[in-house]
């Protein structure tokens, strides 16, 4: 009789547990792979395609697969490369491509012919302009990904390097002297 | 009168060297040779220009419109010609340039008509506006502009009106002479700021080793029968900080991330408080400030100096010593080297020390950390200065935000008792800098990814609606041959049925054919050909419904012509229909 009553116990047990777990498997059920958005975000979003995925998410989704390489990306730099080792386990190597400075494409609004054909090539919709109307860049939202400027008939479009400016500008890392050198600062025209 | 003061922790005692500046009264600065006036010169939008190279300007003209409402007017200093308006190296640590407005004077002078504020019939509104307009910005340093902060907070009672006069860094000491000499336009300015935000208590906390400028300010205080308290505060580096004053004088702690206004406390300076009185009384926008020329210099003075001048020219008024290599702008504590000696003096600028090995030695070079923690010690804002150094070194700065790196006002005292000379604020800079930098480009790449998934959905849509398009116009197509067919085949037909008018057949729904496939078809050729036919007969010459004389001549002219050259047979103004093209096709 005890063995029944203790069979029936576990039974019952076995139950309730295998609908708890069947419960939160249906309500907590994760969307999307987490692992693929936490890739995403270390991704610099110009989807510039560079790595030879059609956009940043692609590129994500075969690192996370394992499918390639987490040096493919050269606008997110050596730094990216690291953070992406960092969050995967993964040995650092050496960027595939050279690392670019930060760019932004401008349209020279003399030669553009209106042929709308940036615009369809941009992929984050930064090209303002109408048919047979002179295009021009929103140079915000420019992620200096290159892809205008291939199918610009007229080789108007061409990329600037940005320049530091008082609002971006950042300070150095404080570089440790081992003899204090002599300071750069003008000296004063008439002191002397 | 004694109030109860409170303390704040840390804080150091660096020398003041501030009586060598306080002998003389203030001095005007003569008009230089040339004004370089920058437009960004307050917290907020950058002012745009409103002038061109080549315009001539009278003193207190608006040479820049305020951009958005934190952001304030800026004029120009002298009459003269606008020579260029363009980049140039700024009074900033980067010695980047920005936006000037460059004035050749002409010495005349010369004021813009202006005319004093009528503030005793004005809105609270019409005031902020009018200071806004006039370019009034906090000149304690901040440059943040005056306006902004005169609005009371709607949920919590203003308690207090701090005015900060308290001047803590060395060598400075332009706001203890103004204090001295201008104390009642000072105390008129702060009557001001108290009308428009009706605070309970007026509290003017002055460092007690200015006991002139407090006497003087007590003078004008009681001459003007205000009830403003003025309070000798311990001089001890740094009191003047906004937040330190506030807690000395109110014993209430600013927490991070909050502002004094939702405690119910506002701060201002002294100099702002005076500039905010004089645009008010004289209608003069802010175009010269006081600033103290000290340092390595044989007659150090205060000069009331035109904004725009370039300080290499201001510095010669003190006469520096030969050995003077730089200018350091702000006190010895915050300051920094200026990039070279031809950047101009702005609204912030309140001190520019002659600079020289003698006066400020090169540091020894920096040890290791010996975490004797001396620096979480001396810190006004009871943070670990240490912390934040090892995780800014190794670059871990989510760490340094654990630990309240924005809580850090750079007030220099760290580094300043720092036995192994570490130069901790440029730590501090450094990572704040990389923070910054981080969020405009995570905020970048956010962006930049919300619009290429727009982009894309936006693509499959258009795709997904031309599909829908061209299957409702194929499907449209096919309905209407089997509907041309079919009546056709009805008109063919034995005429006991009725023929289907062309309208219907132009029905959704096709008619059953019931000829064979052959004469449909023949019947479809038919009736393209009639179609054409048609077409044809309705074309008409275009823009020949109002011709005159002359051009229907020419016209007939060109006709026979053509006729002659056997190119079409003739033709009346409506061709009949010609059946050369029908021949062809048959």
């Amino acid at each position: 009789m005890d063995i029944l009553l203790a069979i029936a116990i576990m039974a019952l047990g076995a139950v309730v547990l295998g609908a708890a777990l069947g419960y939160a498997s249906i309500k907590f059920k994760v969307e999307g792979d987490p692992l693929v958005e936490k890739i995403e975000a270390i991704l610099p979003q110009t989807q510039c395609g560079q790595c030879g995925y059609p956009g940043c998410k692609p590129y994500a989704e075969a690192i996370a697969k394992g499918e390639c390489d987490i040096n493919l990306c050269p606008p997110g730099g050596m730094e990216g490369v690291q953070r992406l080792a960092d969050l995967l386990g993964r040995e650092v190597k050496p960027l595939e491509a050279e690392e670019k400075p930060k760019q932004v494409a401008i349209i020279d609004e003399n030669t553009c012919i209106g042929c709308t054909l940036c615009i369809q090539a941009c992929p984050v919709d930064a090209i303002v302009g109408a048919a047979k109307q002179m295009h021009t860049i929103i140079a915000q939202q420019c992620t200096g990904c290159e892809l205008c400027l291939p199918p610009c008939p007229v080789e108007c479009i061409r990329m600037d390097t940005l320049t530091e400016n008082i609002d971006n500008w950042k300070w150095k890392f404080p570089v440790i002297k081992i003899k204090p050198e002599a300071r750069q600062a003008a000296p004063l025209e008439d002191a002397a | 009168m004694l109030k109860q003061l409170f303390k704040f922790k840390g804080g150091v005692k660096p020398p003041t060297n501030k009586t060598q500046s306080t002998t003389l009264p203030i001095a005007g600065a003569p008009i230089p040779s040339r004004l370089v006036v920058p437009l960004h010169q307050s917290i907020g939008g950058t002012p745009r220009p409103v002038v061109q190279a080549g315009d001539t300007v009278l003193k207190g003209q608006l040479i820049g419109e305020a951009d958005g409402w934190i952001s304030a007017a800026v004029h120009a200093p002298t009459s003269g010609t606008v020579v260029d308006v363009g980049m140039y190296v700024q009074p900033h640590p980067s010695g980047l340039d920005a936006q000037c407005v460059v004035i050749e004077p002409d010495g005349r002078d010369q004021w813009i008509a202006h005319a004093p504020f009528d503030y005793a019939h004005a809105t609270p509104d019409a005031v902020r506006h009018y200071l806004q307009q006039s370019g009034v910005v906090g000149l304690g340093g901040a440059v943040f502009p005056t306006h902004g902060k005169l609005t009371a907070s709607k949920t919590v009672p203003m308690d207090e009106l701090i005015i900060n006069g308290a001047e803590c860094e060395p060598f400075i000491t332009c706001d203890d002479l103004l204090m001295r000499e201008r104390a009642e336009d000072v105390v008129r300015g702060i009557g001001v700021f108290r009308d428009l935000l009706k605070p309970k208590k007026v509290l003017i906390g002055i460092e007690d080793n200015k006991p002139e400028a407090a006497a003087a300010m007590r003078a004008a205080v009681n001459a003007l029968g205000e009830q403003f308290l003025v309070v000798q505060v311990p001089t001890l580096y740094p009191a003047g900080g906004a937040k330190q004053l506030i807690r000395v004088l109110t014993g209430k702690e600013v927490p991070a991330s909050k502002r004094s206004t939702d405690l119910g406390v506002q701060c201002f300076n002294v100099a702002t408080a005076y500039t905010a009185w004089c645009a008010i009384a004289t209608g003069q926008p802010v175009i010269s400030r006081l600033v103290t020329v000290s340092g390595n210099v044989q007659a150090p003075r205060n000069y009331e100096v035109l904004i725009g001048t370039p300080m290499g020219e201001l510095l010669q008024l003190g006469q520096p010593h030969p050995d003077t290599d730089g200018i350091v702008m702000g006190g010895p504590m915050m300051g920094f080297l200026v990039p070279n000696d031809t950047v101009p003096v702005v609204k912030a600028t309140n001190c520019l020390i002659a600079h020289s090995e003698r006066l400020f030695p090169p540091k020894a070079p920096e040890m290791p950390c010996i975490r004797c923690g001396a620096c979480a010690e001396a810190c006004p804002h009871e943070l670990q200065p240490f912390e934040l150094y090892w995780n800014a070194r190794a670059r871990n700065f989510g760490k340094t935000q654990e630990f309240h790196i924005f809580d850090c006002i750079e007030c220099g005292c760290c580094s300043f008792v720092c036995p192994s000379r570490i130069p901790l604020v440029q730590y501090f800079r450094f990572a704040k800098s990389e923070i910054w930098a981080r969020e405009r480009e995570k905020n970048a790449a956010d962006e930049a990814k919300v619009r290429f998934e727009f982009k894309q959905y936006r693509e499959e849509r258009e795709k997904a609606e031309k599909a829908e398009k061209l299957a409702k116009a194929a499907a449209a197509q096919a309905a209407k041959k089997a509907a041309e067919a079919a009546a056709i085949a009805a008109v063919e037909s034995p005429p006991e049925t009725p023929a289907p008018a062309p309208t219907e057949a132009t029905g959704n729904t096709p008619l059953p054919a019931v000829d064979p496939a052959q004469d449909a078809k023949k019947a479809a050729i038919a009736a393209a050909m009639a179609r054409a036919k048609a077409q044809r007969e309705a074309a008409q010459p275009k823009n020949t419904e109002t011709l005159n004389a002359d051009q229907a001549r020419e016209l007939a002219d060109i006709e026979a012509r053509r006729q002659q050259a056997g190119i079409v047979e003739a033709r009346t103004a409506v061709p009949p229909p010609s059946d050369a093209a029908t021949q062809k096709a048959e």
